[in-house]
């Protein structure tokens, strides 16, 4: 499995598209994977006691599979070396219907040995992630 | 109610160092819709140059909330954790994080805002290797709302 090279890719390129299906059963793997287990991300109850539409996403879930398309693209995590995001939305996530994540992976920059992928990452329509910003190092 | 402005600058000991474990970095990929073999595959990993299995980009979450924690536990800092929201977060590394890794975080506060009654702490954990090596630096920014 190789990288694509810098040289095969164009500025506004899209590398990777994906629709990621979160059920709440997702949530509970990723609180007890990371170790957050914060129940806003469980119970109904507690994220409606502190104002919250439904129970949501850990955003740091929402970054980490947001990235998913890239690592594929390139074929090893190992080569993105710098990976960012601000949480501006959060994702609800429905006991029955769960939520659908949209990602959208462009490139945004290229430099000698390393490209920067934008990701455009929407829930209902609307952005949940701003400035996602993944660097993959790739060869010439 | 604000965030110390002197936390400004502050730095905390290392944290106890995390033994990362095969199956963690396998868990942790499954949990994040991680499916690229070298995240669950020994030979595919070591057939790819890496030691052992390769930590999802996001891993490095796990070790710098252990670094958080004691920002968060600081009776100076006076941080109510129920108003702390997730604003930014960013991870830029040296090399990937690999199972058998050994690492530590050591916790600065790089910035304190105060922002419409609300306080921006950002903080760096820099995650080191066992021979001290640089590994990912980890930046967050958490928000911390006012009272309403």
């Amino acid at each position: 499995m190789s990288a694509p090279a810098l040289s095969s890719l164009a500025l506004g390129d899209v590398v990777a598209e994906a629709e990621l299906a979160l059920t709440r059963d997702s949530l509970v793997r990723y609180a007890g994977a990371s170790g957050d287990f914060n129940p806003i991300h469980y119970r109904d109850d507690v994220a409606a006691s502190v104002g919250l539409p439904g129970v949501l996403a850990h955003g740091m879930l929402t970054m980490g599979l947001a990235v998913q398309p890239v690592v594929d693209w390139v074929g090893d995590p190992g080569r993105v070396v710098d990976y960012q995001v601000r949480f501006t939305r959060p994702v609800v996530v429905d006991p029955r219907d769960g939520a659908v994540v949209t990602v959208v992976a462009k490139v945004g920059r290229l430099d000698e040995d390393a490209a920067r992928i934008d990701l455009t990452v929407t829930f209902g329509g609307e952005t949940v992630l701003g400035k996602a910003q993944a660097v993959v190092r790739l060869e010439p | 109610m604000s965030v110390n402005p002197e936390l400004q600058g502050r730095s905390y000991p290392p944290t106890a160092p995390y033994l990362v474990g095969r199956e963690k970095v396998r868990e942790f990929a499954r949990a994040v819709f991680a499916t690229n073999p070298l995240h669950h595959d020994v030979d595919a990993a070591r057939a790819a140059g890496y030691a052992d299995v390769v930590a999802p980009p996001t891993f490095p979450v796990v070790v710098q909330e252990h670094a958080l924690a004691r920002l968060l536990a600081d009776p100076e800092a006076d941080i109510d954790f129920s108003r702390v929201v997730h604003g930014d977060q960013r991870f830029s590394f040296s090399r990937p994080i690999v199972a058998g890794d050994e690492l530590t975080a050591t916790l600065t506060v790089t910035s304190v805002k105060s922002l419409g009654g609300h306080s921006m702490v950002t903080a760096d954990a820099l995650v080191a290797d066992a021979s001290g090596e640089h590994v990912v630096t980890a930046t967050s920014t958490l928000v911390v709302r006012g009272d309403e």
